[in-house]
């Protein structure tokens, strides 16, 4: 029941900043030097046109006015037009989103499954070869431009070997499976096609490891840390002295315990291959929210570039959100204020 | 405590590279080979070579220079960040922690809509809004950026806000502003100005991002984010242009961040 509650009470919390999100994208849309209306017209018409757009776009009403339709636009889910597009922000978003979805899952995917067991076999080495080797990694990880380390496997892997594809989800010359998630291996696999699964597997090594190369860093110090700590208790001392086997007692007993910050710091890098999706999908034409909001930073599109910063700021809350209930969830130990 | 610094030799490399660039930044003009703006378009395309170190890029520029002059922009933006958001961020979080209540409610919820940003979504969108340029940047980082500050000095002013110090500072009948300044801030400031000199690489990363994806400085600017995203049209017959001003990124923010750990490990009585 309590914990009911504090469900309740948290999704009741993300109101404020709800409506803090949107005061502040407005503010950041009435910033822009250089008039809307005139954008939205191009670069060529003449100023009575540029005089109806304005009126048409409300742009001659009281800022609060503005603020009051822009609110009511944003909760039906109207984004606004694309300038570039010429169709409604959302329709582009619904195009695109499925795809940085899928790289954002596939990279949190490797961060788990490199990053936990580096940060376990960090700790339980303590300041042996491996985890100094490990420590290292992570800060070159952590200090790695996501974008520059994409462009050198792109020179290495595609153009150099040509052993991976460089650009886009598919090979050339495949359909995209029938939509259902829009995550073309998911798809695949659930319509059972299995030529574009491989494609699409194939497709999303590069950047998800790309992406995945930060991430592993953070991930990596944070098990590190976690499981030190945890390590030196001793219950997981009574466990070795019972005879309990190196890998039962790591991953059975300690990481199990030490899970709860790496579960924070999860949601926290969920929202941080969700950012770094601007960069990465540039470098590899990956056709996903981030690549749609660097075309649209080009062509002055601002609208939907708007609408991407919502988007991505919307979801990183709701994601974690999510981890907190999780969190409170999991551990009985914690009361619910 | 001047000898634990250099005990620990990751903490030596970060000092070590930070100088270094701190010194190519001042004497680049002496330091660099050749003007980085200078086109040659005989010279374009060059691999690496005993004339050009690290080869030419398409109009024949020389990288190395480029490079060089590129630590300039570089550091600029990391500490003019800093040094906008760090106030701004301090005296909040000092504010927001000594006043409690209602004044506390909307300083630290302000912070936590810009926090519930993925950092360089923000910064994109109001450099956007702004209009590209290295100022406009600069500026949409360090409003991306104060957030922290107000974080962490916060919780310390929490923590001593009814210390006998400050105690004995209001009962000599001392005002809330002088009490701020003069006892609070000063004896917070410490964990604050860790974590800037830990976000100095962090924001040359973001930087080095958004000029990436065509925000920040504009050709033929020497910056190293610009550099690479123009190298990407000539990677197939020039992997120098692309290799060497990434290097350049990472040594810098890993110079930066493992100094700033260092810093951490020294002050924090926690890692002694």
């Amino acid at each position: 029941m309590d914990a009911l509650r504090y469900i309740i009470k948290r999704i009741l919390l993300m109101i404020p900043i709800l409506f803090g999100i949107s005061v502040l994208t407005f503010f950041i849309s009435n910033t822009i030097p250089g008039d809307p209306a005139r954008l939205a017209a191009g670069p060529h018409a003449d100023a009575k046109i540029i005089e109806e757009l304005q009126e048409k776009m409300g742009l001659n009403d009281p800022l609060y006015v503005q603020y009051g339709r822009y609110m009511k636009n944003l909760v039906q889910g109207d984004l606004g037009t694309s300038n570039y597009s010429h169709q409604p922000v959302m329709e582009d978003i619904k195009q695109y989103f499925p795809a940085t979805l899928e790289l954002t899952l596939f990279s949190m995917f490797i961060t788990i499954l490199i990053g936990i067991p580096l940060g376990v076999i960090s700790a339980s080495k303590k300041d042996k070869l491996a985890d100094q080797f490990a420590r290292v990694m992570a800060l070159i990880g952590v200090a790695m431009p996501a974008f520059w380390l994409g462009i050198i496997f792109l020179l290495f892997f595609y153009l150099q070997l040509g052993i991976l594809p460089g650009s886009g989800r598919l090979d050339t010359g495949l359909a995209p499976p029938e939509s259902i998630t829009g995550m073309y291996t998911i798809d695949a696999l659930l319509t059972g096609n299995w030529a574009v699964f491989n494609s699409a597997i194939i497709h999303l090594i590069l950047p998800g490891i790309t992406q995945a190369a930060v991430t592993i860093g953070m991930i990596t110090r944070m098990t590190r840390s976690s499981m030190l700590e945890v390590l030196n208790s001793d219950y997981i001392r009574t466990a070795f002295a019972k005879g309990g086997s190196q890998n039962r007692v790591l991953y059975g007993h300690a990481l199990r315990n030490g899970m709860m910050p790496i579960l924070t710091l999860l949601g926290m890098t969920f929202g941080h291959s969700l950012g770094g999706s601007v960069l990465v999908e540039s470098v590899f034409s990956w056709p996903g929210l981030g690549r749609y909001a660097v075309n649209a930073i080009t062509y002055l599109d601002f609208p939907a570039v708007m609408a991407v910063t919502i988007l991505i700021a919307v979801l990183f809350i709701t994601v974690n959100l999510l981890i907190d209930i999780l969190y409170q969830v999991v551990d009985p130990r914690l009361n619910y204020d | 405590m001047v000898r634990r610094v250099f005990l620990s030799p990751l903490t030596m490399l970060g000092l070590f590279i930070v100088v270094m660039i701190v010194i190519l930044a001042i004497f680049a003009p002496w330091i660099a080979p050749n003007d980085p703006l200078q086109v040659n378009l005989g010279q374009k395309l060059l691999p690496p070579s005993s004339e050009h170190l690290f080869g030419t890029d398409e109009v024949g520029r020389d990288i190395l220079s480029r490079i060089i002059f590129g630590t300039r922009i570089s550091l600029k933006i990391g500490f003019l960040v800093v040094i906008i958001a760090f106030p701004i961020g301090t005296i909040l979080g000092a504010i927001a922690g000594y006043a409690g209540g209602a004044v506390d409610q909307v300083i630290m919820r302000i912070t936590d809509i810009f926090l519930s940003f993925p950092g360089i979504i923000l910064s994109m969108s109001i450099a956007a809004a702004l209009g590209p340029s290295i100022e406009n940047v600069l500026l949409a980082l360090a409003v991306t950026w104060w957030p922290w500050y107000t974080r962490i000095v916060r919780s310390s002013v929490l923590s001593i806000k009814n210390s006998e110090f400050v105690e004995s500072a209001r009962a000599l009948g001392a005002s809330p502003i002088r009490i701020l300044i003069k006892e609070i801030i000063p004896n917070t400031i410490g964990p604050a100005s860790i974590q800037a000199s830990l976000d100095l690489g962090f924001v040359i990363l973001s930087a080095a991002g958004l000029s990436f994806i065509g925000l920040g400085a504009q050709p033929p600017s020497p910056e190293w984010g610009a550099m690479l995203s123009s190298s990407r049209e000539i990677l197939r017959d020039a992997w120098w242009s692309a290799t060497f001003p990434g290097i350049a990124i990472l040594l810098t923010v890993l110079g930066f961040n493992l100094l700033g750990d260092g810093l951490r490990d020294l002050l924090d009585p926690k890692n002694r």
